[in-house]
Parts: C-alpha cells; sequence; structure tokens
C-alpha cells in the first residue's frame, strides 16, 4: 500500500504545464495598479493591423480594453481568433452598457480570452443614443459559435440587433413580450404595463410553443412531441414575435 | 361504526385534536359520519406537487428530509405529476414566463385539490417587484394557505400543512361549491377582475423606492 502511494507521489498522472513557466504554476497577482498597468500586446498588433478602426484604449486592474470601429468589429474578432499570435479562442461574455446619462453612448461589449497564452482582452465599441443611428452592430457569431445566446439575450435585455446572427429573437423574456427593452435606462422598475395586463400577456402565452426547431433537433426531442405539436411547431408556429 | 367511533375518540398522532363537530343532532348522522372518515382520508394522506422555483425550495427539500420527515402527514410521496397529486405546493418566486405553466400545472390536477403558497415570493412576490415577477400566485391560481418566511423554516411550512389538514377536517359534503373550479375569463385568461389583481400588486414597503429611471 505504502509503496503504490510513494509511487504515485514521485509520478502523477498529469501535471499542468503553463507556457513559459515551466513547472511553476503562476501564482495570482499582487499589487494590481487601478490604471496605467501592462497593456496587452494585441493592442499594438491590432493598431499595426487595423490602424484607424481601433480606438482609444484602457487598461484598468491590468485589464485592456480597447474601443474598435462599429462595423469593423466582426473583422476583428475574426483575425483575433485565427492569427496564431492573438489566438483567442474563447469568447466569455457579449453584453452592453447604457450610462444614466442623455449624451454618453451605449456601449457593447465583448470579453475575449486567449488559453494559449494566458490572456484577457476586452473589446468594446460605442453606438450613440442620439440622433437616428439604429443600434445595430456586427454579428461575431460566425466567429465563435458561442457567441449565439449571448447576443440573443443582449438583444433581449438591451435591444440591440445583432446583423448577421442566425435567429436573433428573444430568449429571457418571452417571446410577444411587447414592453420593450428591460436594462434600458428609461425602461420602468416595474415595466410600462399594469399588472394586470402584464398577467394578461403572460397567461395568453401557449407555454408548449416556446421552442424552436433549432431547440428541438438540438435536444433530439421533436420525434418524440406529439402528433399536433410537431404538426404546429413544424409548420413555423411560435407564440408570436 | 365501531371504526368511525375509534377515530372520533383518537388514535395515533389525531388524538390531540379536537375536531369541532355538531354534535346538536342537527346534521344527519350518515353524511358527517362519512365527512369524517373522507376528511380523515385526504388530510392524511396529501401527495404534494412541489412546484420549487427558489431557495423556498430548499427549505422544503429540507423538511421533506429525514430530519423534520414530511412523511409524517402521509406526504412520503413526492408527486411529480399533477394528475397524481392533492396539494401545489408553490415554494419561490415565479416570473410571469412561468405563469401560463403554473395555472396549466393547477388545471391539471384533479379535484379535490389544495395550494400551498410558500415564501414571501410566491405569496406576494417579495422583494422582487419588478417586471419580470408575478405579485403573488394568488392572481393567477386560488391558494388555501399562505406560508410567511424568507424563505419559512421547515416547523413553518409544517405548521402551514398542518392549517391545512385542518381546513380540510373541517370540509363538509353539503358545501358542495368549495369544490367547484373557478373557470377564467375566457379572453383574458384572468379569474379575478383586473383591478383586483392591481390592488394586489401594489408596491408597499421598500419597493416604494424603486422608481427610478432616465433623466
Amino acid at each position: 500500500m505504502s509503496e503504490h502511494l510513494t509511487q504515485d507521489h514521485a509520478a502523477p498522472a498529469f501535471a499542468i504545464v503553463y507556457p513559459g513557466q515551466p513547472g511553476d504554476a503562476p501564482a495570482t497577482p499582487k499589487q494590481v495598479p487601478h490604471k496605467g498597468g501592462a497593456v496587452n500586446p494585441s493592442v499594438a498588433a491590432l493598431r499595426a493591423k487595423f490602424g484607424p478602426v481601433i480606438g482609444r484604449h484602457d487598461v484598468v486592474w491590468n485589464e485592456t480594453t480597447v474601443f474598435v470601429q462599429r462595423d469593423k468589429v466582426a473583422e476583428v474578432c475574426a483575425w483575433l481568433q485565427s492569427d496564431p499570435a492573438q489566438s483567442y479562442e474563447y469568447l466569455s461574455d457579449v453584453t452592453a452598457v447604457e450610462y444614466r446619462d442623455a449624451v454618453r453612448p451605449i456601449e457593447v461589449v465583448w470579453h475575449l480570452r486567449s488559453i494559449k497564452f494566458r490572456r484577457f482582452l476586452r473589446l468594446k465599441t460605442e453606438l450613440p443614443k442620439a440622433g437616428k443611428t439604429p443600434l445595430e452592430v456586427p454579428s461575431v457569431w460566425g466567429v465563435w459559435k458561442g457567441a449565439d445566446w449571448l447576443e440573443r439575450e443582449c438583444y433581449d435585455m438591451f435591444g440591440i440587433k445583432f446583423t448577421g446572427h442566425p435567429d436573433l429573437r428573444r430568449i429571457l423574456m418571452w417571446e410577444q413580450y411587447k414592453e420593450g427593452f428591460p436594462l434600458r435606462k428609461d425602461f420602468p422598475m416595474r415595466g410600462r404595463f399594469s399588472r394586470s395586463e402584464q398577467l394578461k400577456n403572460a397567461l395568453s402565452a401557449n407555454p408548449e410553443a416556446r421552442y424552436s426547431m433549432e431547440e428541438l433537433s438540438i435536444a433530439d426531442a421533436f420525434e418524440d412531441l406529439p402528433h399536433d405539436m410537431r404538426k404546429r411547431i413544424g409548420g413555423g408556429e411560435r407564440t408570436g414575435e | 361504526m365501531g371504526l368511525i367511533e375509534a377515530m372520533r375518540k383518537g388514535s395515533g398522532s389525531d388524538s390531540k385534536i379536537v375536531y369541532d363537530y355538531d354534535s346538536s343532532g342537527e346534521q344527519p348522522w350518515v353524511t358527517t359520519s362519512l365527512d369524517f372518515l373522507v376528511n380523515w382520508g385526504r388530510a392524511n394522506s396529501l401527495w404534494p406537487m412541489p412546484f420549487g422555483t427558489a431557495c423556498c425550495a430548499i427549505e422544503f427539500m429540507a423538511s421533506a428530509a429525514s430530519h423534520y420527515d414530511l412523511a409524517r402527514f402521509g406526504m412520503e410521496r413526492m408527486s411529480f405529476s399533477p394528475r397524481q397529486s392533492d396539494v401545489l405546493i408553490c415554494a419561490g418566486r415565479v416570473p410571469f414566463k412561468l405563469a401560463p405553466v403554473l395555472r396549466r400545472i393547477y388545471q391539471q390536477m384533479h379535484q379535490p385539490k389544495w395550494v400551498i403558497s410558500m415564501g414571501a415570493c410566491a405569496s406576494s412576490g417579495g422583494m422582487f417587484d419588478s417586471y419580470a415577477v408575478v405579485q403573488g400566485i394568488d392572481t393567477i391560481i386560488p391558494v388555501d394557505v399562505y406560508v410567511p418566511g424568507c424563505p419559512p423554516r421547515p416547523e413553518g411550512l409544517i405548521y402551514g400543512i398542518m392549517m391545512l389538514q385542518k381546513k380540510i377536517r373541517e370540509e363538509r359534503m353539503e358545501r358542495g361549491e368549495l369544490r367547484e373550479e373557478l373557470a377564467p375569463d375566457p379572453s383574458s385568461q384572468l379569474y379575478i377582475p383586473p383591478s383586483r389583481i392591481d390592488e394586489l400588486s401594489e408596491p408597499f414597503g421598500n419597493s416604494v423606492h424603486q422608481t427610478r429611471s432616465a433623466p
């Protein structure tokens, strides 16, 4: 028994080797400056590659934020994902920020992570609130398939349209929700309608007709549904959009 | 009738309960005795349909586990199908998106059926006076017992269940309207008037300060 244990101790089943630090696990960084930490090297590479498309950058708590021109987001993301020197394989989050300010633009935020180089990069783009500019940004679904539901959530909560998204509809609120976009600052806390109106709208929904063909085929559930439901959903019926 | 007499006198866990009985002879003996037998059976074999949506469901699980042991109330069988259940225990907040689901589960249950609204959120919306949360499930389905608390302790839930049992024991066959189901209005699907729903959902307490919006 003890022999077995000592053997295991001498040669562990697997070892995690971090790039640049063989056999040495990196410690959690201490005394991180609030502003003015080390800039992510991807920023310089982005400026060399895209020039004026890349706006200002900012480092807060050692996390780099880069502003990107709105209509070039998908291109920039595709390059960051595919370039072997950048290799941002993982999209953590897509979200948006609206400030309690009539002039300050809405920001759409992408959190990128490079597992290979242990880097984090935050891309932002600005959508002006004033004027007639539509709240539209290109979808990055073509770069990371995981952007699908993240962009749907962002659309659901802020009303930002992601052009090129294959199935942009509400994800958290039900699809016939008519009150607007809940995380916008002009949205009242309790919603726009009276409680009885909200309840009436909610209860008129068919609880079974919530799923798209894509979701059902993912779950392999479509064939198991009752005949009438298959017919209804196969015909493209949803609760209405 | 020896059995009924024995049960009237009480045995086992029921021995401490005093039954509110009409002994004046105004009620027919057969129906009161049958009421007693039926209610005794119903009250001591409530099969719950747990509708757990939030932290109250954790306390509900604690109540069902061995320390508090809901099986003492004939509740050892959690019925995850509405067709085989007697009491719907709604534990947790209900968002508007779930409202038609809760309504349908209630409609799928067979009579006799009862509802326990467990916790502040299920009873009134609780702290979630927001665009997404139903302000009390009594705006969707009729409720028999409200259990306050955030979340209620298992003792609180058990007290609520005992109150429900008391209510069941006092049911009388002659009052058939107790088991008549409220039909929702076909156009709006509401079973109580909209003005009553708005009144029930009015802001209260701390939530009146939550009305900030953009300048």
